[in-house]
C-alpha cells in the first residue's frame, strides 16, 4: 500500500525548491508571535489557549493542510504529468494512500510541531494546553489532508474550495450557526483535545464519541473515494 | 526545396537557379492603433477575465458567487432597515468591507493568480511583449484591472446600501457623506489588495500555490495582528494597539478610515489611531501600493525574455 518512489516524488513536489521555505514561514511566524506574546503578557493559560486555538488550530493547520493536501496531487493533474504516474503498474489506491501519508506527514511537521513549541513558549504546557492543542493539530492534520487530497482529485479549483471550507465554513458559519460546528474538522479535533487536557480551557461543541466516529469515517471515506476518482480520471484540457 | 531534383549529370553553377518569387505578400498600411490601444485592450480583457466573462462557464462560477455573497448581506440589511423604519443602517459604509474581509480575500486570492500566473505558466508573457506594449503597460493594465475588479466587488454592496438608505428615507446629506467616505476607503483597499495579490501571484506559475500564498498572507497576518492587539488591549497597553495594526493589510485600511474617514475602528477597545498615527497608516498604505508596483516592474523586467 505504500510506494517509496511515489512518496519521494511527492515530497519533492511539496518541499522542493523554495516551497519548503514558504511552508516554513507560517510556523516561524507562529513561534515569533508566541515569543512576543510571552514578553507582552507573561505566562497565562487563557492567553495561550486563545492564541493556539485561534491562530494555530483555526488558521494555520487548515491552510497548511490545504497546501499539502491539494499540492500532493493537484499540480500533477493540472499539468497532465499524472498520466506518467498512472501508466506505471501501481494500483491507483496505492498512489492515493502514499500521497495521503506524505500529505499528513508534511501537515503534521509544519503545523503540530510548531504548535507544541509555541505552546511551551507561551505557558510551559500549563494545564496541558500545549499538548492538548498539539494532539488536536495532529488529529486535524490527518482529516484535513485526506479531505483536501480528495478535493485535489475532484476539482481543478481545489485550493479555493478547500479555503472556502476552512475559512468560510469553519470560521464564519461556525461562529454564526452553531449547527455548522458539528460538521467541522476543527471541532472534532478539539473534542479529542478536550479529552487530553481534561480542563475547561479547551472545549468543543461535539462529543468525543461523535467526533472520533466522524473523524475516522471522513478520513476513510475521503481516501477511498479519492482512489475511486483516480481510477476513472479524465484529463481535461486547460480552460 | 522540391525543385532540386538531380535530373542531369552536370551540376549547374550555383546562382543560376536562385531567384526571388513574388508570392503576393502585402504590407499592412491600415491605421496602427498603438501602445495605448493595446494597453486598453489588455486592461479590459483582464477586467472581464476577473469576473469570468469571455472564459468558460466554470470560471464564471466563483467570482460571480463571491460577488453575490458580498451583496446579499447588504440587501438583507437594507430590507430590514426599510421594513422596520430604522433611522440608521445597521452597518456603517466604512465598516462593511471590514466585516466581509474573508470574501474579499478569497476573491483576491482566486483572481490574482488567474490574472498573471497563467501567463507565466504558458509562457505567453513574451508574446505580449512582442506587441508594442512595454513592461510598464503590462503591469499597469493588470494592476488597474484587478484593482477595478476589486472596486466593483467592494463598492457594489455599498451602492446597494446607499440606494436602500435613500429608499428608507434616511437623511440624504448624512448618507451621501458616509457613502463617499466608504468609496474612498474601498478604493484604497482595492489598490492595496490588488498590489499585494499580484506581487505574490507573479512569483509562481502554479495557480494553486499562488492562491494559498495570497490567502495565507492576508488571513494569517490579520489573525496574528488581531490576536496581538487583543492581548495588548487586555494587558492595558492600549498605546501599542494602533502600532500593531500596521502589520496587516486590512487593519491598515481600518486604521486609515478610522483616523480620517470618520469610521469607528474595529480594533479591540474601539480605539483607532490618532491623527498623527493615522498619517503613518496612510503613508504605509501608499508606500505598499507603490512598492508592489515597483516589485511588479522589477519582476517583469526580465521574466520570460
Amino acid at each position: 500500500m505504500y510506494d517509496p518512489t511515489v512518496a519521494r516524488l511527492t515530497y519533492r513536489a511539496l518541499l522542493g525548491r523554495r516551497r519548503a521555505l514558504i511552508l516554513g514561514a507560517l510556523p516561524l511566524l507562529l513561534i515569533a508571535i508566541s515569543v512576543v506574546v510571552r514578553f507582552l503578557a507573561g505566562a497565562d493559560d487563557q492567553t495561550a489557549a486563545d492564541l493556539l486555538g485561534g491562530l494555530a488550530l483555526a488558521t494555520m493547520v487548515p491552510i497548511i493542510g490545504v497546501i499539502a493536501g491539494t499540492g500532493a496531487i493537484g499540480p500533477e493533474i493540472d499539468d497532465g504529468s499524472v498520466v506518467y504516474l498512472l501508466s506505471k503498474p501501481i494500483k491507483r489506491p496505492t498512489i492515493i494512500f502514499t500521497k495521503l501519508i506524505v500529505a499528513i506527514a508534511v501537515t503534521m511537521v509544519f503545523s503540530a510541531v510548531p504548535t507544541l513549541i509555541a505552546g511551551f513558549i507561551l505557558n510551559g504546557n500549563g494545564q496541558q494546553v500545549a499538548v492538548a492543542y498539539t494532539v488536536a493539530a495532529l488529529v486535524a492534520s490527518i482529516a484535513y489532508a485526506a479531505l483536501f487530497l480528495l478535493l485535489g482529485t475532484v476539482s481543478r479549483h481545489a485550493v479555493v474550495f478547500g479555503l472556502v471550507y476552512a475559512l468560510v465554513w469553519e470560521a464564519l458559519f461556525g461562529s454564526l450557526v452553531p449547527g455548522a460546528r458539528t460538521l467541522s474538522v476543527q471541532q472534532w479535533a478539539l473534542a479529542v483535545a478536550q479529552k487530553v487536557s481534561g480542563g475547561d480551557l479547551v472545549t468543543s461543541d461535539v462529543g468525543l464519541t461523535t467526533a472520533t466516529v466522524l473523524l475516522v469515517a471522513v478520513t476513510a471515506l475521503a481516501t477511498w473515494y479519492a482512489g475511486q476518482k483516480l481510477r476513472s480520471l479524465t484529463l481535461a484540457g486547460e480552460e | 526545396m522540391a525543385v532540386e531534383h538531380s535530373t542531369g549529370t552536370s551540376v549547374p553553377a550555383p546562382g543560376d537557379q536562385t531567384r526571388i518569387h513574388n508570392i503576393g505578400y502585402r504590407s499592412y498600411d491600415g491605421p496602427r492603433l498603438g501602445r495605448a490601444y493595446a494597453r486598453r485592450s489588455l486592461y479590459s480583457q483582464s477586467l472581464r477575465g476577473s469576473y469570468g466573462l469571455g472564459r468558460s462557464v466554470k470560471s464564471k462560477v466563483l467570482p460571480m458567487l463571491l460577488f453575490v455573497v458580498m451583496c446579499v448581506p447588504a440587501a438583507i440589511m437594507v430590507a430590514v432597515a426599510v421594513a422596520t423604519k430604522a433611522n440608521a443602517l445597521p452597518v456603517d459604509y466604512t465598516r462593511y468591507a471590514i466585516v466581509m474581509q474573508a470574501v474579499i480575500s478569497l476573491y483576491v486570492a482566486s483572481q490574482a493568480p488567474q490574472s498573471v500566473s497563467r501567463d507565466l505558466r504558458f509562457k505567453t508573457v513574451p508574446l505580449y511583449f512582442s506587441r508594442p506594449i512595454e513592461t510598464a503597460d503590462y503591469v499597469l493594465a493588470k494592476f488597474a484591472a484587478l484593482a477595478s475588479a476589486l472596486f466593483i466587488l467592494t463598492a457594489g454592496p455599498l451602492l446597494v446600501l446607499y440606494v436602500g438608505a435613500l429608499l428608507a428615507k434616511l437623511d440624504f446629506a448624512d448618507q451621501t457623506k458616509g457613502f463617499a467616505q466608504g468609496l474612498v476607503s474601498v478604493a484604497l483597499l482595492s489598490l492595496l489588495f490588488a498590489g499585494i495579490g499580484l506581487v505574490i501571484a507573479s512569483f509562481t506559475p502554479r495557480r494553486g500555490f499562488g492562491i494559498a500564498a495570497v490567502i495565507a498572507v492576508l488571513t494569517i497576518t490579520y489573525g496574528a495582528v488581531s490576536t496581538l492587539q487583543a492581548i495588548a488591549d487586555a494587558q492595558g497597553s492600549s498605546g501599542a494597539v494602533p502600532w500593531i495594526g500596521l502589520f496587516s493589510p486590512i487593519t491598515i485600511i481600518d486604521g486609515v478610515q478610522s483616523a480620517f474617514l470618520g469610521a469607528t475602528s474595529a480594533f479591540p477597545g474601539g480605539v483607532g489611531p490618532s491623527n498623527a498615527e493615522g498619517v503613518a497608516y496612510v503613508l504605509l498604505a501608499l508606500g505598499l501600493i507603490a512598492a508592489s508596483y515597483g516589485l511588479l516592474m522589477r519582476r517583469y523586467k526580465k521574466v520570460g525574455l
